[in-house]
C-alpha cells in the first residue's frame, strides 16, 4: 500500500468521502482545486517552505534517546516536533492552510480545537498573516486547557465555548461545521487532523508529510542508510502519525498509529460517517456516535481519520491502544530519562514503546517515535492526576 | 403509503401553497399526537427528525430538541415503531443524517421507511457526489428521495439536484443552519425563483421560516414552505398537540390568503 493521492471523490479504499451538506460542497470543490493548484506551484512551496524554514523552526531534530533506549532495550529515536513554533507538529498544516486561505482571498479562519494546539496554532498562523480567527473549543477542554485558551486570546484570536454533547474536540468540529456554513464566502475551515470532507484529509496530510520526509532523511543519514523497524505516532483524527507514515509507507518499517483505549476507533469501532467522512466511528447499535474518553484533549475524538481507516483495513498500519495510566508513567519516563516533557498525546506513542519494548518490539529494533507536542501545557492536570494539586 | 410527489403536485396543481411542519420524533410522550394535530391543522405533508448525536445542520433548537428526544431512549426504529402504527392523512417524510441510514444500511433502512408507510426521505449530509447508492435503494423500496439544494449551488448542479430529488425539491433558505429567524433572507426568494426555473417537481423552502407572514413572503416565489424550529420551540416550551396545532393553522390561513 502506499500513501498517494485519494480517488475523484476523495475515497481511500472505501473510507473517506465528502458527507457534507450542500452548501458546503461548492466550497469543498473550490478548496480541492485551490490545494491542487497551489501544491503544484513551485511558488506556493517555496513560500511555504521558507515560513517551515524561518517561522516555525524547521526541521525538528531527530534524537536519539540513550538513556531510555539502554532502559528499554530498543533504541529510541524521537523526532522532535515538539521543538516547532507553538510546540507542536500543527504549525505544520495551519502555515499551508493559511498561505492557501490567503491565495483563496479569504481573510477569517475558523477552526476546531481540542487539547488547544491546533487552536494556537491557527490563531498564531492568523496573527502572522493579519487574518481574524476564531476557535471553537468544548467547554471541558476550555477548563482543562486554560492556558492554552489565553495563549489563543493573547494571539488576538477569540475562542468561543462549546456548551453541546460532551463538550469536547467532537462538539468543537460540529460548531465549526455550523459556522462554517454560514461564513463560507469569507471564511476558510482550517481544520486541524486528516479528517473531515475531502480535500481535507489528504490535504493535511500532505501538509504534515514534511515531518515523515524529514525523518526518513535524518534517519537514513544516523541509520548508514538504512531504515528504522518500527515508526509510532499517537493518533486521535491521526494527523501527526499520517505525516511522518507518509515519509515510511514504501519502506519495510513497521508503522504504529496508537489510540487512546476510550477512543479507539479502530479496533472498537465501526465504519460510519460524521463530519464529512466515512471512517472507522465510535458509535452505538442504531449509529448514535459515541462520547470519547482520553485523559489527553487532543485524542478526545470517536472517529479517526479515513486514510488510517483504509492503512488498518490493508494491513499496512497498526493502531494498538493504551490506557491513561501508562500513559501518565511515559509521561514521567521520558521527563527524568531525557529531559523532555512531552504532551500527553505523544505519551500515548511512547507508553506502547515503553509497554511494548521486548514483546512486540523485539530487543534491539530502532524505533523512531514522532513527538508530536510538548508538555507544558499538560503539566497542571498531570498534577492533578498524580494527586499534587499546588 | 402515500406517493409524495404525485399528492404535492396535485395540492399545488389546485392553487394551494403547500405547508409541511416538522416534529422531531420521540420528542414528547404525545408526539405522535402532535403529529396528528397538525395535520388535523392544514399540513400539506410533514416531516419528522429521526434524531442524530451530531447534527450539524442545526441550530439550537433542533439541537435542544434532538438530545431531548434521544434522552427519552427513542432510536430510528421506535420512531418507525410509532409511525407504523398510526394511520397519518398526508405523507410523512423523514429528516435525518445519513449515518443512522448507513448503520442500518441503504436497503434495510429504505425498506424499514416503506414498511412505517413513510413515502420521502431527507440526508442533508448526503450531497450528489454521495447519493447515487441511497437514490438507488430508495427508489426501490418506493421511498422518495428529496435532495436539497443551497444559496451557493451553481447552476449546472442546480439542475442536476433538481433532475434528481424525487417528492419534492428542498431549497435551503439561507446558508446556515436551522433557527427561527426574525426576517426571510433575500437569498430565499433568489433559490426558490431558479429552482422554479429550472423543474416542474415541488419546490419547497425550509430553514428559518417562522412566523405566517415569512412562509406567505416565501411562498411568492416557492411553491410552499417547511416549518420546523418555530414550531418545535413552542412544543419544547411546553405547548400540547392544541398549541401546535395553533400555531400550524395561523400558517395555514395566512398562506390560504386568510
Amino acid at each position: 500500500m502506499s500513501m498517494t493521492e485519494p480517488t475523484s471523490d476523495g475515497r481511500f479504499g472505501q473510507f473517506g468521502g465528502r458527507f457534507l451538506p450542500e452548501a458546503l460542497v461548492p466550497a469543498c470543490l473550490e478548496l480541492e482545486a485551490a490545494f491542487r493548484s497551489a501544491w503544484a506551484d513551485p511558488a506556493f512551496r517555496s513560500e511555504l517552505d521558507a515560513l517551515l524554514r524561518n517561522y516555525a523552526g524547521r526541521p525538528s531534530p531527530l534524537t536519539e534517546a540513550a538513556n531510555l533506549s539502554e532502559r528499554l532495550g530498543v533504541r529510541v529515536l524521537l523526532k522532535r516536533d515538539e521543538l516547532n513554533h507553538t510546540g507542536s507538529h500543527k504549525i505544520n498544516n495551519v502555515l499551508g492552510q493559511a498561505l492557501l486561505a490567503r491565495r483563496m482571498g479569504k481573510r477569517r479562519l475558523v477552526a476546531e480545537t481540542g487539547a488547544g494546539q491546533h487552536g494556537v496554532a491557527t490563531a498564531t498562523a492568523a496573527a502572522l498573516f493579519g487574518f481574524e480567527c476564531v476557535i471553537y473549543m468544548g467547554e471541558v477542554d476550555v477548563e482543562r486547557q486554560s492556558h492554552n485558551v489565553f495563549r489563543m486570546n493573547l494571539l488576538g484570536a477569540e475562542v468561543r465555548p462549546v456548551a453541546s454533547g460532551a463538550r469536547t474536540l467532537k462538539d468543537a468540529v460540529n460548531e465549526a461545521l455550523r459556522e462554517w456554513v454560514a461564513s463560507v464566502s469569507t471564511t476558510h475551515f482550517c481544520l486541524g487532523s486528516v479528517m473531515g470532507p475531502h480535500p481535507y484529509p489528504w490535504m493535511v496530510r500532505e501538509l504534515q508529510r514534511v515531518i515523515g520526509d524529514e525523518a526518513r532523511r535524518q534517519c537514513a543519514e544516523l541509520l548508514g542508510g538504512d531504515v528504522p523497524d518500527v515508526v509510532v505516532a499517537c493518533v486521535g483524527g491521526g494527523s501527526n502519525a499520517a505525516g511522518i507514515f507518509a515519509g515510511f509507507v514504501d519502506t519495510s518499517a513497521r508503522l504504529v498509529g496508537v489510540q487512546p483505549a476510550g477512543g479507539a476507533a479502530i479496533g472498537r469501532g465501526l465504519p460510519g460517517v460524521v463530519h464529512g467522512s466515512k471512517s472507522m466511528l465510535l458509535q452505538d447499535e442504531h449509529g448514535q456516535v459515541s462520547e470519547a474518553h482520553s485523559i489527553s484533549a487532543g485524542l478526545d475524538y470517536p472517529g479517526v481519520g479515513p486514510e488510517h481507516a483504509h492503512l488498518a483495513a490493508g494491513g499496512r498500519a497498526e493502531y494498538p491502544s493504551v490506557v491513561d495510566a501508562e500513559v501518565l508513567e511515559a509521561f514521567q519516563l521520558l521527563s527524568r530519562s531525557e529531559g523532555i516533557i512531552p504532551a500527553l498525546e505523544p505519551a500515548h506513542a511512547l507508553a506502547w514503546v515503553v509497554r511494548e519494548a521486548g514483546r512486540a518490539i523485539p530487543s534491539g529494533s530502532t524505533v523512531v517515535v514522532n513527538l508530536c507536542g510538548r508538555g507544558d501545557k499538560d503539566v497542571a492536570q498531570v498534577m492533578a492526576h498524580l494527586g499534587l494539586r499546588p | 403509503m402515500i406517493a409524495l410527489e404525485p399528492h404535492l403536485r396535485e395540492r399545488r396543481d389546485g392553487g394551494a401553497k403547500l405547508l409541511v411542519p416538522y416534529v422531531t420524533g420521540g420528542l414528547t410522550e404525545d408526539w405522535v399526537d402532535i403529529l396528528h394535530a397538525v395535520v388535523a391543522a392544514g399540513a400539506d405533508a410533514v416531516e419528522v427528525g429521526i434524531p442524530f448525536s451530531d447534527p450539524v445542520m442545526d441550530g439550537p433548537t433542533i439541537q435542544e430538541a434532538s438530545v431531548r428526544a434521544l434522552g427519552r431512549g427513542t432510536t430510528p426504529g421506535s420512531i418507525l415503531a410509532e409511525l407504523a402504527r398510526c394511520q397519518v392523512d398526508v405523507p410523512v417524510v423523514v429528516m435525518t443524517y445519513y449515518n443512522l441510514a448507513f448503520r442500518m444500511g441503504d436497503l434495510r433502512f429504505a425498506r424499514s421507511l416503506a414498511a412505517a408507510g413513510v413515502s420521502g426521505a431527507i440526508l442533508p449530509d448526503l450531497p450528489l457526489e454521495e447519493s447515487a447508492d441511497w437514490e438507488r435503494e430508495s427508489a426501490a423500496a418506493g421511498v422518495a428521495s428529496v435532495l436539497l439544494a443551497a444559496p451557493v449551488t451553481p447552476d449546472d448542479r442546480l439542475a442536476c439536484i433538481a433532475e434528481r430529488a424525487r417528492g419534492f425539491v428542498y431549497g435551503v433558505s439561507r446558508m446556515g443552519v436551522t433557527g427561527e429567524r426574525t426576517s426571510v433572507a433575500a437569498s430565499a426568494g433568489v433559490l426558490a425563483k431558479r429552482l422554479k426555473a429550472t423543474t416542474d417537481k415541488p419546490v419547497l423552502i425550509g430553514f428559518g421560516i417562522s412566523t405566517p407572514e415569512q412562509a406567505v413572503e416565501v411562498c411568492h416565489e416557492a411553491d410552499g414552505v417547511i416549518v420546523a424550529s418555530a414550531l418545535l420551540r413552542a412544543v419544547l416550551d411546553g405547548e400540547g398537540p392544541e398549541g401546535a396545532a395553533a400555531f400550524v393553522a395561523r400558517l395555514r390561513r395566512a398562506l390560504d390568503g386568510g
